[in-house]
């Protein structure tokens, strides 16, 4: 019964899922929405994966990492490379751009995943920038100057197949023995290392498939303008993530998307007062912390909340 | 000949620029002994002092002394508003959350200035025109001057009260382990309040000195030095004051020779690859000791 | 007889304090022994030496037949060693199923791309371990609060779930450091008869450290007796009641 159950619940919401593009798409193709709201609309998409593989680090394995708009960079370089200087295709482009940046996060791993907490933050914060200045002295790519004339494939599908594909995957991942020794690491390494398992093999092992998550995102992002310049990946951008994951809840899927939307649809909405913005977001962090610091879905996701098993379950325990 | 020139030429602009280095970090590694918290507002508390000294200077017409003066007490009592306000609530949260509020008071202080004084850079006036000493081809210009005394008196002054008074011993003794601290008597919040206003009363004259060294100001400009001040603490052993010192020499000594040699370009960077050297080698730093978490 | 493990002249110094010196101990398969001494005598310094926390500065120790020096704790556990804390360290935040559950960690033969795609033998395998861990759950009484987080049991069944969660590792030898610490006369006096029904159930050597003296006397079969990061002496429970070095050890040392 219970086997029936993840497995009905994987079907919701992947029926749930091609319902929200239907209609979503259908607003797009029917030019209900102005291309100022279809272009923050793939936004979201991009930053849902984005906070989704941060969260992966940050959340679920409790490895703070500050570090993720440095692979997202990567990948970005990396496809705009591909497509634009040579010709291969936009999906291939996206993978190697994921590979690069997943490879590029397992060999940083290794070495700083060492280091606890507040100094891994600050260490992956400064090889982001290091990635970032590195890019900005490659003058292949543009330099400073930023990368000009990329084509312009990034559709509102690719975004969103890509950003399901992300959240079923992560979903998955985390519902194994391998995302259990994450959370067990998080939770206690002493105590996880003790009861058989590798713990630096699992923290290399999310950091990459984050970074890996977060090169695909760069990827899309690209090739959603005709410019871009090392100037876009900085960390103030991996704190823009930061954000979406820790007000949704660092260990919630549900919340990285809830987030994601909320984050960046106050950004779109506030274009025009980016210091209003930021002073939004500095206040809600601080209050997050205070009243609420596990986020606004703690460690719940929306599969096994009251409502939804009232609405779609009959019994079991909800585990998707 | 030539060479040896410049090298020394870049070594006096990297040790003046390695003091404001050291002024911003011993204020991180004060704060980080005492509470264990990566301060990232601290680089913005600087910039907060730097407008201070900005518009005691053109607004008010103060001379450098007396602004210095005014930026130092006013940007102290801030630094001690947003422990009050920020970090004491979360006193025994875990230390992850206390770091994101940190960002968050980061980027209230930045964007908050930003919307008052215009995200636009200020132009510090030029206070010592074409003042300079020139030995053997070497140049030391006014403003150096100025920062390598000034950095001189406040590490005296420092060590004074850090070493002979009882807020100081206080201080060292809440450092070491809060809890027997408080069993001596000591008010542990009253320490963190004033380790807090000293550590920001020396970002202050840090930001108003580099206001007149490099005659540009602006709300984001404490982000970097921030960061780098963090690196040159962690460089010399975080919680060690010494260490901060001599962290910040360094740093700014590397950064000169990375920039005058290599590529300003690579300057940040630099400072980065110093960081996770460290980290990865000797994660104590040059004048740390070694401790291990007990099970 | 048949000897499981074996620590011959192990010494451990820190910053040239020696915490266990000279320490040697056998385990015959099957054996239940307690390790006891005064506080501060070097009892959870040897148990970090043997589950490979700490790497013993000088001295042997076999567990099976091969060394285990210099392996890094994980892999110690994969040996067939597993154990409990002093100071409980649960999956806090988790449920208790998942505390179980992480346990059978390095037993799991699916693949990252098996639990990726939910194909191959995933779906069975997490089937199989979630009955194992209810099993595990019903035996130490624990089954009905399986959704319930860690952090949220009373001392007593934390106690327990650390026990539970160290046999989900399937070992051949299990450490309890401290286990009734905490625990009423009547919670220890249940844990004791535990302790034996899992020993015989899972054909288990059980190493214990315990101040409780009603309980090492009641179940162990031999005793070693720790002073000073020294054997005292060793013996059936009768030999060390009867031992005057041990009592002056106690009287004299609490």
């Amino acid at each position: 019964m219970k086997r029936n159950f993840l497995r009905r619940n994987d079907l919701i919401m992947l029926v749930f899922a091609i319902i929200l593009f239907a209609v979503l798409q259908g607003l797009i193709e029917g030019r209900v929405l102005s291309s100022f709201w279809q272009l923050n609309l793939l936004i979201i998409g991009i930053n849902v994966i984005l906070a989704a593989s941060l969260n992966l680090i940050n959340g679920y394995t409790g490895q703070f990492s500050l570090g993720h708009a440095g692979f997202m960079a990567v990948g970005a370089y990396v496809g705009v490379v591909l497509t634009t200087n040579f010709s291969v295709p936009f999906g291939a482009a996206l993978v190697a751009g994921g590979i690069a940046a997943g490879a590029l996060g397992f060999l940083i791993g290794i070495p700083t995943l060492r280091l606890r907490g507040d100094y891994l933050a600050i260490a992956t914060l400064g090889l982001g920038e290091i990635i970032r200045i590195v890019i900005m002295n490659i003058q292949y790519v543009g330099g400073a100057a930023g990368f000009k004339g990329i084509p312009h494939h990034t559709t509102f599908a690719w975004v969103f197949f890509i950003m399901l594909f992300t959240l079923f995957f992560i979903k998955n991942f985390v519902n194994s023995t391998h995302g259990r020794a994450c959370l067990a690491i998080r939770e206690n390494e002493i105590a996880a290392e003790s009861m058989g398992i590798n713990t630096t093999k699992y923290k290399v092992m999310a950091f990459t498939i984050g970074a890996a998550f977060a090169g695909v995102a760069g990827g899309l992002f690209a090739h959603a303008f005709y410019l871009i310049t090392p100037a876009s990946f900085t960390f103030m951008q991996t704190f823009n993530y930061l954000i979406m994951v820790v007000m949704g809840g660092l260990g919630s899927i549900t919340g990285s998307i809830a987030g994601a939307f909320v984050v960046t649809f106050i950004s779109a909405a506030l274009a025009s007062w980016p210091e209003f913005r930021m002073i939004i977001y500095a206040v809600a962090l601080i209050l997050l912390m205070f009243y609420r610091p596990q986020g606004l879905f703690g460690y719940k996701e929306i599969t096994n909340m009251g409502i939804f098993r009232k609405c779609f379950a009959k019994g079991g325990k909800a585990n998707g | 000949m030539e060479v040896t020139q410049q090298v020394l030429q870049q070594l006096i602009n990297g040790i003046s620029l390695g003091s404001i280095y050291a002024l911003i970090a011993l204020g991180y590694t004060m704060i980080y002994g005492i509470i264990k918290l990566i301060n990232f507002a601290h680089g913005d508390i600087y910039m907060v002092g730097a407008y201070i000294g900005f518009f005691s200077i053109t607004q008010a017409g103060l001379g450098v002394i007396p602004s210095l003066m005014i930026s130092l007490v006013t940007t102290g009592l801030l630094g001690m508003a947003v422990e009050r306000i920020a970090y004491r609530p979360l006193r025994h949260a875990p230390r992850i959350s206390v770091l994101i509020t940190a960002i968050g008071v980061s980027f209230f202080l930045e964007y908050t200035s930003m919307y008052f004084v215009s995200p636009t850079p200020r132009t510090f006036p030029a206070l010592f025109g074409d003042v300079a000493v020139d030995f053997m081809g070497i140049v030391i210009n006014g403003q150096q001057m100025l920062i390598l005394g000034i950095t001189a008196i406040l590490m005296v002054v420092l060590t004074y009260i850090v070493q002979r008074t009882k807020t100081g011993k206080a201080m060292r003794a809440t450092s070491f382990d809060t809890e027997t601290a408080e069993l001596m008597g000591i008010n542990s919040d009253r320490i963190i309040s004033i380790t807090f206003g000293i550590g920001s009363a020396l970002a202050a004259v840090a930001g108003v000195l580099v206001g007149i060294y490099y005659n540009s100001i602006d709300p984001l400009m404490g982000i970097m030095p921030g960061l780098k001040a963090f690196v040159a603490a962690v460089l010399g052993g975080i919680g060690i004051l010494p260490g901060a010192v001599v962290g910040g020499l360094i740093l700014g000594v590397v950064e000169a020779l990375v920039s005058g040699f290599l590529s300003s370009t690579f300057r940040d960077a630099a400072a980065f690859a110093i960081l996770i050297l460290v980290l990865l080698v000797r994660p104590t730093g040059l004048f740390g000791k070694n401790t291990k978490e007990k099970v | 007889m048949d000897e499981l493990l074996q620590a011959e002249h192990v010494s451990m110094v820190f910053g040239g304090l020696k915490a266990v010196s000279n320490f040697n101990l056998h385990l015959n398969k099957g054996e239940l022994v307690g390790l006891i001494g005064p506080n501060g005598a070097g009892k959870t310094t040897a148990f970090n030496m043997l589950t490979g926390v700490y790497r013993p500065t000088t001295g042997s120790i076999t567990f099976a037949g091969k060394s285990i020096v210099g392996l890094p704790p994980y892999e110690v556990t994969q040996r067939g060693i597993a154990r409990t804390f002093q100071n409980i360290r649960l999956f806090s935040e988790l449920t208790v199923l998942e505390n179980v559950k992480i346990a059978f960690h390095f037993h799991v033969k699916y693949g990252l791309i098996e639990a990726v795609l939910r194909v191959g033998r995933y779906f069975r395998e997490e089937q199989e371990i979630e009955e194992e861990a209810m099993e595990l759950l019903r035996i130490f009484h624990l089954e009905d609060k399986a959704d319930e987080v860690a952090k949220n049991l009373p001392y007593g069944a934390q106690r327990r779930l650390e026990i539970a969660r160290a046999l989900a590792a399937k070992p051949k030898l299990l450490l309890l450091d401290e286990p009734a610490a905490g625990m009423n006369p009547q919670e220890t006096h249940e844990l004791m008869e535990m302790i034996r029904w899992i020993r015989r159930e899972f054909a288990l050597t059980i190493l214990l450290i315990e101040h409780d003296m009603s309980l090492v006397m009641g179940i162990c079969e031999r005793i070693y007796v720790l002073e000073y990061g020294e054997i005292l002496a060793e013996g059936t429970p009768k030999e060390i009641k009867a031992n005057p070095e041990v009592i002056r050890a106690y009287l004299g040392g609490e």
